[in-house]
C-alpha cells in the first residue's frame, strides 16, 4: 500500500529521522494556516499524489497537450511544476489554489495524470547537497539494502543506468541492524568526512532503518536526503510503501489508505478477493492463479491480440466470484472478446461454468466468449456450458483458446 | 527415484484442523501420500478426523512419535512463520509451506534462522512437491500427473498444472514437479532445484517456468549453462505485463528496468534452454527434444 507524503513523514517522525516541519492541507485557508504555525519566511508547497517526479510534472489545466507528453517522459516542460517555492504567506494560498482539484502529470504517472486532493507545507531549508536514499528487500540474498547516491534529486533510474558506480548498496544483517561502521561508510560514499557529522548520519540511517522494519515498509525511498549548511541530514521527501501482507498488524496505516488514488474497479475487484489490473487491450481475461493469469495474456498477445486485464480469480473462487469477475471485464468498454482460462485443481470446473451461466444471464453477453476448461470436473463444466444454449466458443487447450478468442475479435 | 519426496516420505502437517488443511490432508490421502500425523497446539492425542492420523502438540513429538520426515504447513499467515521456525528447530528434512500472505518481515527472520540449519524449505505461497504415483504433498490435483522422467519446476500453481497437463497429454510423465512459491522471499529457488534435477538419473529432461520480477531466473542460466548435463525447456510468464504493476504475486513486478521477461529469455537463451514464447508449447516442444 503507498503512502503519500505527509503520511510518510508522520510515521517516521515517530522514529525521530530528522525531517523539516511540515503539515498538511486541502484548501487554501488552512494551507496558511499551516505556513504560520510552522513559521519562517520562505515555504516548499507539494502536490500529494501517488507518485514520484513531481517537481518537473505539470498540470494538464495549465499547458497543452505537447507540453504533457514531455512531462510524462521526464523532460522538462513549459509551465510549473507541483512543487513550488512560497516566499509570501500570499504566495502559499496562491500556489495551493493553483494545485489543488488539478491533474497532476508526471513521469511516473502516465500521461492520465492523478489528481492532487491535499498539499504539503513545508518549512524550507538551505540546502548544501542533495543525495538519494532507498531500503528495499534484496531478493538475490534476502536482505534489507540501503542505496545511497551522492547524485540526489536525480531520477535514480537514470544514475543506475548510466553511472552505476555512483550508487552503493549496503546490506543489513536483520540480528544487528545497520552498524555504525556501515552507516559511517554510506555518509563516507555521500562525502561526509567530519567525524561528528558521519556520527549523525549513523544516527539517521539507524532510525529509519528501525522504522522500515517496524513499519513493515516493502519500499522506502528518501529522494532527495539533504544536507544542510550546518552539516545536518535531513528527509526532504519519502515516499513510502508498506508491505500488504503486514498491514493486518498496522490498523492506524491501513486508515491511511486514499482510495482516490487507486482505479475504482481495481478496488471494488479486491474487496471480493480477486486481484485485477487494467491494461489497455480488447481482449477481457478470466483466469485462476496469477502465474497462469500472466501467460494467457502473453499467449494473447502471441496471438496477435492485445490483453484488456490482468484477472486473476484465485485458486478456490465460487460463482459469485465468477459473475462478479465477469460484470468487471465487461464494464471495459474497450473489451471485444473475453477469455476464460481455468485449469481447475482446487477449484472445480462445473463451478466456473454455472459462474459463467450466471453471469451471461445477469449482464448479457454482447461480445464473442471463449471458454476453456482443463483439470478437475472439465468435462462436466464443458457439458454443462454446451448444453446451456448460451453462444460460448469451446477450447480444448490454451493455444486454441488463445487462437480462436483473437479470430473472433478480429472478425467482429 | 525422483527428488524431495518418494513412497518412503512420511508427513506430518501443521494445521491439519484448518479449513484448508483438512481439504488438502484428506486429498494427499486418497493419493496415497503416508501422511503420519498432525500438529495442533493444544489438540495432542486427538486423531485427525475419521482417517486415524494422530495428533500432537509439536512437531519435535510428532517427529519422536511417527518418524516424519518432512512436514507440510497450512498454518494462517501471522503464526506460519512461527511454524516454519519449529520445524526448522526440530532438524526435519524438508518444510513445505503452502501458507500465502506472510509478512517480508516475518520471512527475514526465518532466512536468518535457517543459516547453518539442515532443513529444506519448499514455499512459501507454493502449491508443494509431488512425485506422480508416489508422495503428494501440497494443493495440486493429483489425477493430471503421469509418472515419468520429465522434471517440472515453477513459481506458481496453476501454470504449474499448465505444464504437467501438456506434458501428460502428449505422453510424457513426470519424475517429480516442484511449485516453488511466488513470494520475494522463498526457501528454494530454482537453482536448487535444477541442481536436485541434474543429480537425479530418472531425471531426463526438465521444464523450469519462471516469470518476471527478480534475477533468480538469470542466476538459474548462469547455473545452467556452467553445469547443466540435461535438456531444458524454459518459459517465462509476464512479457506483456506494464513495469511497476504486481501481478498477483508478490514477486512478479518489473522495476527499474530490472526483471523484465525480455532479459529472462536472453539469458536463458544464451544458456542453451529452449526458450518456448507460447505457454502452449511446454509439452510439444518438451517432446520434440526428446524424440518420442
Amino acid at each position: 500500500m503507498k503512502l503519500h507524503e505527509y503520511q510518510a513523514k508522520s510515521l517516521l517522525a515517530r522514529y525521530g529521522v530528522p525531517m523539516l516541519p511540515g503539515l498538511p492541507a486541502t484548501n487554501a485557508a488552512d494551507a496558511v494556516e499551516a505556513a504560520k504555525t510552522l513559521g519562517g519566511e520562505m515555504w516548499v508547497v507539494k502536490a500529494q499524489i501517488h507518485a514520484g517526479g513531481r517537481g518537473k510534472g505539470r498540470f494538464k489545466e495549465d499547458v497543452s497537450a505537447e507540453e504533457i507528453a514531455k512531462a510524462s517522459r521526464g523532460e522538462d516542460a513549459a509551465g510549473k511544476g507541483g512543487v513550488r517555492l512560497a516566499r509570501s504567506l500570499d504566495d502559499v494560498a496562491a500556489h495551493t489554489t493553483a494545485m489543488l482539484g488539478k491533474t497532476l502529470v508526471t513521469k511516473q504517472t502516465g500521461v492520465e495524470g492523478k489528481q492532487v486532493n491535499t498539499i504539503y507545507v513545508a518549512a524550507a531549508c538551505d540546502i548544501a547537497k542533495e543525495f538519494y536514499l532507498a531500503i528495499t528487500l534484496d531478493r538475490s540474498n534476502n536482505r534489507i539494502v540501503f542505496m545511497v547516491s551522492a547524485e540526489g534529486g536525480m531520477d535514480i533510474e537514470d544514475v543506475a543506468h548510466h553511472r552505476p558506480e555512483a550508487i552503493v548498496r549496503v546490506h543489513i544483517d536483520s540480528a544487528v541492524g545497520v552498524g555504525a561502521w556501515q552507516g559511517r561508510a554510506m555518509a563516507a560514499h555521500l562525502g561526509i568526512k567530519d567525524a561528528k557529522q558521519q556520527a549523525n548520519a549513523v544516527k539517521f540511517f539507524q532510525a529509519i532503518y528501525k522504522a522500515y522494519m517496524e513499519l513493515d515498509c516493502a519500499m522506502l525511498e528518501i529522494n532527495p536526503l539533504v544536507l544542510t549548511a550546518d552539516g545536518s541530514l535531513y528527509a526532504l521527501d519519502a515516499k513510502m510503501d508498506i508491505d500488504g501482507n503486514a498491514e493486518y498488524r498496522h490498523p492506524d496505516i491501513q486508515a491511511m489508505r486514499d482510495l482516490s488514488e487507486e482505479d475504482a474497479t481495481e478496488i471494488e475487484a479486491s474487496e471480493i478477493g480477486i486481484s485485477f489490473i487494467k491494461l489497455d487491450g480488447e481482449i477481457g481475461c478470466l483466469v485462476n492463479g496469477a502465474g497462469l493469469a500472466m501467460a494467457t495474456m502473453d499467449i494473447i498477445q502471441f496471438s496477435g491480440g492485445s490483453p484488456a486485464n490482468f484477472l486473476d480469480v484465485g485458486g478456490g473462487a465460487n460463482q459469485k466470484q465468477v459473475e462478479a469477475a465477469f460484470r468487471i471485464i465487461t464494464k471495459d468498454p474497450n473489451v471485444k472478446g473475453i477469455l476464460v482460462n481455468i485449469f481447475g485443481g482446487i477449484m472445480k470446473c462445473d463451478v466456473i461454468a454455472q459462474g459463467v451461466i450466471g453471469a451471461v444471464k445477469e449482464v448479457g453477453l454482447t461480445v464473442p466468449l471463449v471458454v476453456r476448461l482443463a483439470g478437475t470436473n472439465a468435462d462436466l463444466g464443458k457439458k454443462i456450458l454446451a448444453e446451456s444454449g448460451l453462444n460460448v466458443i469451446p477450447a480444448s487447450n490454451l493455444g486454441e483458446a488463445a487462437l480462436k478468442i483473437v479470430a473472433a475479435v478480429k472478425g467482429a | 527415484m525422483s527428488i524431495l519426496v518418494n513412497k518412503d516420505t512420511r508427513v506430518i502437517c501443521q494445521g491439519i484442523t484448518g479449513k484448508s488443511g483438512a481439504f488438502h490432508c484428506h486429498q494427499m490421502l486418497a493419493y496415497g501420500t503416508k501422511l503420519v500425523g498432525g500438529v495442533v497446539p493444544g489438540k495432542g492425542g486427538t486423531t485427525f478426523e475419521d482417517t486415524g492420523v494422530p495428533i500432537f502438540n509439536s512437531v519435535a513429538e510428532a517427529m519422536a512419535e511417527t518418524g516424519a520426515n518432512a512436514s507440510v504447513i497450512f498454518v494462517p499467515p501471522p503464526f506460519a512463520a512461527d511454524g516454519i521456525m519449529e520445524c526448522v528447530d526440530a532438524d526435519i528434512d524438508l518444510a513445505i509451506c503452502i501458507t500465502e500472505g506472510i509478512p517480508v518481515r516475518d520471512m527475514l527472520n526465518v532466512a536468518r534462522f535457517m543459516q547453518g540449519k539442515r532443513t529444506r524449505l519448499i514455499g512459501p505461497n507454493c502449491p508443494g512437491v509431488i512425485t506422480p504415483d508416489e508422495c503428494k504433498i501440497g494443493i495440486m490435483p493429483g489425477h493430471i500427473h503421469k509418472k515419468g522422467s520429465v522434471g517440472v519446476l515453477s513459481r506458481s500453481g496453476t501454470l504449474t498444472y499448465e505444464a504437467v497437463g501438456q506434458l501428460s497429454d502428449v505422453g510424457l510423465g513426470q519424475s517429480s514437479c516442484i511449485g516453488i512459491g511466488g513470494d520475494p522471499i522463498i526457501g528454494t529457488k530454482h537453482i536448487d532445484v535444477l541442481k536436485l534435477f541434474n543429480a537425479d538419473p530418472e531425471t531426463e529432461a526438465i521444464i523450469m517456468i519462471g516469470e518476471i520480477g527478480g534475477t533468480a531466473e538469470e542466476e538459474a542460466a548462469a547455473w545452467i549453462k556452467a553445469n547443466m548435463k540435461k535438456p531444458v525447456v524454459g518459459f517465462i510468464a509476464g512479457a506483456t505485463a506494464p513495469p511497476g504493476r504486481r501481478m498477483g504475486h508478490a514477486g512478479a513486478i518489473i522495476s527499474g528496468g530490472q526483471g523484465t521477461a525480455e532479459s529472462k529469455y536472453a539469458a536463458l537463451e544464451d544458456a542453451g534452454v529452449h526458450i518456448v514464447r507460447s505457454p502452449a508449447d511446454m509439452g510439444k516442444r518438451m517432446k520434440e527434444l526428446l524424440g518420442r
